[in-house]
């Protein structure tokens, strides 16, 4: 009885830190898809949008819905200027200089923040209380459910945007070959854009509905961008629906070998997947395979 | 000919010129300073060959660093062995482990490669902060013990500053020989085009390896330094973000580039003094010079300094033909 | 004739300037390193607040003995390389006669060599026990060590007669040295330790790892971390509903901890220096001038509560400032009167240095303290 508790709880854990994690790699494969561009600056959407957030919240006394309506709106200017100002003046970039260039743009951005807002944590109401919910003895917060709706909310959105509108499919037709989406009519440099623009849209409200749970400061970023990379390269890039697998597997790997080998190692469980995967399957575990791109 | 005269004289140059320095510096802390741009030199020449010449990104090199430190550190703390034994010893436990990963790792390309690099750089890091009985844990290991030959202790600024530099220009040789040999082209034709390089007869999947076990196993020499050096190592400075640190100034100083790494190396080890005045803004700065140097230098300072250099003896070349008609 | 005019001029101009120098003597040097940025800035900004501010109050009213101080900060990043880098900088180039810090007990160590071999006294302000044991010549701490908090609060398990507790402890620095003290001393207490669990100090779900600790044995949960781990842990045994009395460290002990937890803050007690309850000690406490005077200066200058971190740094400053009111202007004299320190009640406890001991302090440095109603409260 006690261990099949434990058991479960841990599945919930798992389960329901995977749906932040797919959440986030969520955001990193609308670019990939569209751009074949990794954004390391990813996990500074996910910290902006909880930090934005807090301060309209606290600061300026903002309502919570204009708070976040405001904060994603931010998060998706910067994202937009980013694109602009540092992507889209390059020329045949090769990865190399974009990896570097995203990587540069994350400690521009964590550094401006912590600037901004000083080096404290802060904590953010929950949307719906606190009280915990009991599902077979084990429990789960409101906050929790708030996550995987948004997940699935955002999935199926995804998927419609992509398979059924005009502009959607504008964008998939890039990610398979730019150049001839250019050569039927595409502006293949308004959808690089967009691609930036959406993602960290996705970035920052994944930011704002966990950072009641996880709170939030100016360095979170780093290692929940890290999270969502591994989900994102566990399920694979090409599908929507594997990131939101490899993220539940991932969080579900975590939790189960924390609880059963190590907690010290639970860090380690997830990079050690993530090279898995990598060496023996890179284009993911749900992902389609796909020529070699770069 | 003339090419690689210049080539040894330039290094002529820049050898007695960093055995002269100390001259200057006599009791002035920036001596200390200089014994880390030393440090840093190796490891930014040591990346730069993998990341300028082979085009093979790492995100994960402070591993290498760190496991060079850890090892001597451990086992010179703990047996009464030869320290330089266990530096050879440290190089060639790198080495190995670099070789080992290096089939599967350098298989992926550009950002799976750098994300592969990325999580065996943390993986690395998490085990040098866990296993607390080995290696100290997060508090760090204390009471290494400083080289030494005979009497002479490598335990004040001046001393270590002719140990690290001796290293650093014997690697600095070794890799503008590897550069110019038949392997440095092979890297270089695989940095532009793999395929084109495999048409060619370049092996490029062993070569790959190779350059990736060099790379470490120089990292992993500077690490043995560093913890003699230092007396004290703790995790923290062998990090993501001291893997991060490196690549900038590889990407800084230039890439494929020997004197730009040490020119990198510089820049970043005495960025802090310089950016004492900005506090808090050191970041930022940081971040806007990665993303500034990509898209406006992406050859580097060290191209710079040689598009001037070029332009000024043109200039001057042009003058003095001028002058001749005239 | 033109030239003679020249020369006294210049000679006038020159004892002018000379004069100057000597009538205010040159402000004597104090370097300090603290890791203002970086994973432990919760350490070093406060640290740094509280020295420049008790520096400049030392300044205002003229200086020690007719000598203005001049305090040197430098940014150690919680990085050991850059604290060498910058000790290096403050001996060799500075010349300061002392130092404050560094923050944490990793950076402590890495500059200790260095400061030994210059003969320059050092306060470090991080609280791992390493630092003094054994006790170096020119190495001195105000931070308390955590076998101080340990002992405190294993002394008050033992009152309330629990003997078997759980630890849940923070794998850095401040949290792995915790775990050490935490089970070297559960023999000597009689504890037993039925579980022991560490998170990642980046970790945001610690479920895992306290349903774990429910289903053993333990009558009592002590987490052993900094903000906002703690905060995080508090939040999740609510969230399962545990009900095991929990304890944490002195590690949490600000007005911040309470605000991030939120009502799973209610009810847990921790050891703790004095600052946080300073207005509920009783007057014949001989900390409690230090203690008011600092927190409410503190309020008055950065507009948020002092924590006793920055008592660390405070308390140097003071020890120092005693030691150079004594005349002692030199490096060496400085240590020599630094050591004959007694009875100085400052903001982290009543430090008694001496030959054997450069901790100076004993468990009564803590007190032990309970979330009221969102508030901190002294436990008598």
């Amino acid at each position: 009885m006690d261990s099949s508790r434990q058991l479960f709880q841990y599945i919930l854990s798992g389960l329901s830190n995977g749906a932040i994690y797919a959440l986030i790699g969520f955001g990193f494969a609308i670019i990939y898809n569209s751009t074949g561009i990794i954004n390391f600056a990813q996990g500074e959407f996910v910290m902006l949008g909880g930090m934005l957030t807090v301060f309209f919240l606290t600061v300026l006394h903002l309502p919570l819905i204009p708070a976040i309506v405001l904060a994603i709106l931010i998060s998706t200017i910067v994202g937009i200027s980013f694109e602009r100002l540092a992507i889209r003046p390059l020329k045949n970039a090769k990865p190399l200089s974009l990896i570097i260039i995203t990587i540069g743009a994350s400690i521009f951005i964590r550094g401006a923040a912590m600037l901004i807002w000083g080096k404290d944590t802060h904590a953010m109401p929950a949307f719906s209380g606190n009280d915990p919910l009991y599902l077979a003895g084990a429990t789960i917060l409101p906050q929790h459910l708030w996550i995987f709706a948004v997940t699935i909310l955002i999935i199926i959105a995804s998927r419609i945007f992509f398979n059924y509108s005009i502009i959607g499919k504008a964008m998939r037709a890039c990610s398979y070959n730019s150049q001839a989406a250019s050569l039927v009519g595409i502006n293949v440099k308004n959808m690089v854009l967009l691609s930036f623009a959406i993602s960290s849209a996705i970035g920052s409200m994944a930011g704002i509905i966990i950072a009641p749970l996880t709170m939030t400061s100016y360095d979170v970023g780093i290692m929940l961008g890290l999270k969502g990379f591994c989900a994102v390269i566990i399920g694979g890039m090409s599908s929507g629906l594997g990131t939101v697998l490899g993220g539940l597997l991932l969080g579900l790997l975590e939790s189960l070998g924390a609880g059963f080998i190590s907690a010290s190692y639970k860090d380690a469980i997830a990079f050690i997947i993530l090279l898995l995967i990598l060496f023996v399957r890179p284009e993911g575990l749900f992902g389609k395979k796909e020529s070699e791109r770069f | 000919m003339t090419g690689k005269k210049r080539q040894i004289l330039i290094f002529l140059f820049f050898a007695a010129a960093v055995l002269l320095v100390p001259l200057f510096f006599k009791g002035n802390y920036l001596l200390n300073v200089f014994v880390f741009v030393g440090i840093n030199t190796i490891l930014a020449i040591g990346l730069n060959l993998l990341l300028g010449y082979a085009g093979q990104i790492s995100l994960g090199h402070a591993a290498f660093f760190g496991l060079g430190a850890y090892i001597s550190g451990i086992i010179t703390t703990r047996f009464p062995l030869d320290p330089w034994l266990v530096i050879v010893l440290a190089a060639v436990c790198a080495g190995a482990l670099a070789f080992v990963i290096g089939f599967p790792i350098l298989k992926l390309k550009g950002h799976y490669l750098a994300m592969a690099t990325l999580g065996f750089g943390i993986i690395m890091y998490i085990i040098f902060n866990e296993t607390v009985g080995l290696t100290g844990g997060p508090s760090g290991l204390s009471g290494i013990p400083n080289l030494h030959i005979g009497s002479l202790i490598f335990d004040n600024d001046l001393n270590n500053y002719y140990l690290v530099w001796l290293f650093t220009l014997v690697v600095m040789l070794l890799s503008i020989n590897l550069s110019q040999s038949r392997i440095g082209r092979a890297l270089r034709a695989i940095n532009d085009s793999e395929m084109a390089a495999r048409v060619m007869g370049v092996n490029a999947r062993i070569l790959k390896v190779q350059i990736f076990t060099v790379s470490a196993v120089i990292s992993a020499i500077a690490g043995s330094l560093y913890a003699h050096i230092m007396t004290f190592i703790s995790p923290a400075s062998f990090g993501f973000n001291f893997s991060i640190e490196l690549l900038t100034m590889v990407v800084i100083g230039g890439l494929g580039s020997i004197y730009g790494s040490f020119l990198g190396a510089a820049i970043l080890t005495m960025l802090p003094e310089f950016l004492r005045v900005f506090q808090d803004f050191d970041i930022i700065i940081y971040g806007l010079m990665l993303i500034l140097m990509t898209m406006f230098m992406p050859g580097g300072l060290i191209s710079g300094i040689q598009k001037i250099a070029e332009f000024t003896a043109a200039k001057i070349k042009g003058m003095t033909s001028n002058n001749a008609q005239t | 004739m033109l030239r003679n005019i020249f020369k006294i001029i210049f000679v006038l101009f020159f004892s002018v300037l000379m004069a100057g120098v000597v009538f205010a003597a040159p402000p004597l040097k104090i370097g300090a390193l603290f890791s203002v940025s970086g994973p432990a800035s919760f350490l070093g900004e406060p640290e740094r607040n509280t020295a420049e501010m008790m520096v400049a109050d030392i300044n205002k009213a003229g200086g020690i003995k007719g000598r203005k101080l001049e305090l040197i900060v430098y940014d150690t990043q919680g990085d050991a390389t850059k604290a060498v880098q910058a000790v290096n900088k403050l001996i060799k180039d500075d010349k300061v006669v002392a130092i404050i810090g560094p923050s944490t007990t990793g950076d402590s160590m890495a500059v200790i060599p260095v400061v030994e071999k210059a003969e320059i006294p050092m306060i470090s302000c991080a609280a791992g026990i390493k630092i003094t044991d054994p006790v170096k010549k020119w190495v001195f701490k105000t931070a308390q060590n955590d076998a101080l908090a340990v002992m405190k609060l294993y002394k008050y398990l033992q009152k309330q007669k629990i003997a078997k507790v759980a630890i849940l402890t923070v794998s850095d620095g401040f949290g792995s040295s915790g775990r050490e003290q935490l089970k070297l001393q559960s023999k000597e207490f009689g504890m037993q330790i039925t579980s022991d669990e560490t998170y990642g100090p980046k970790d945001d779900d610690m479920t895992v790892q306290l349903t774990k600790i429910r289903d053993s044995q333990a009558q009592a949960i002590i987490c052993w971390g900094t903000n906002p781990g703690p905060a995080k842990v508090a939040r999740n045994v609510k969230q399962l509903g545990i009900k095991l009395p929990l304890f944490m460290s002195h590690g949490v002990s600000s007005k911040k901890f309470i605000e991030l937890a939120g009502e799973g803050a209610e009810g847990i007690i921790l050891p703790s220096g004095r600052v946080i309850v300073a207005d509920q000690l009783p007057k014949s406490d001989p900390q409690k001038k230090a203690l008011m005077n600092y927190v409410n200066k503190y309020k008055e200058n950065y507009k948020v509560e002092g924590d006793h971190f920055g008592g660390h740094a405070g308390d140097a400053v003071m020890l120092l400032k005693r030691a150079i009111e004594q005349g002692a202007f030199t490096p060496a004299a400085i240590r020599d009167q630094l050591e004959k320190t007694k009875k100085f009640a400052g903001i982290g406890g009543t430090f008694s240095y001496s030959p054997q001991d450069h901790a100076g302090l004993t468990s009564e440095a803590f007190v032990l303290v309970q979330v009221k109603q969102g508030d901190w409260k002294l436990i008598k």
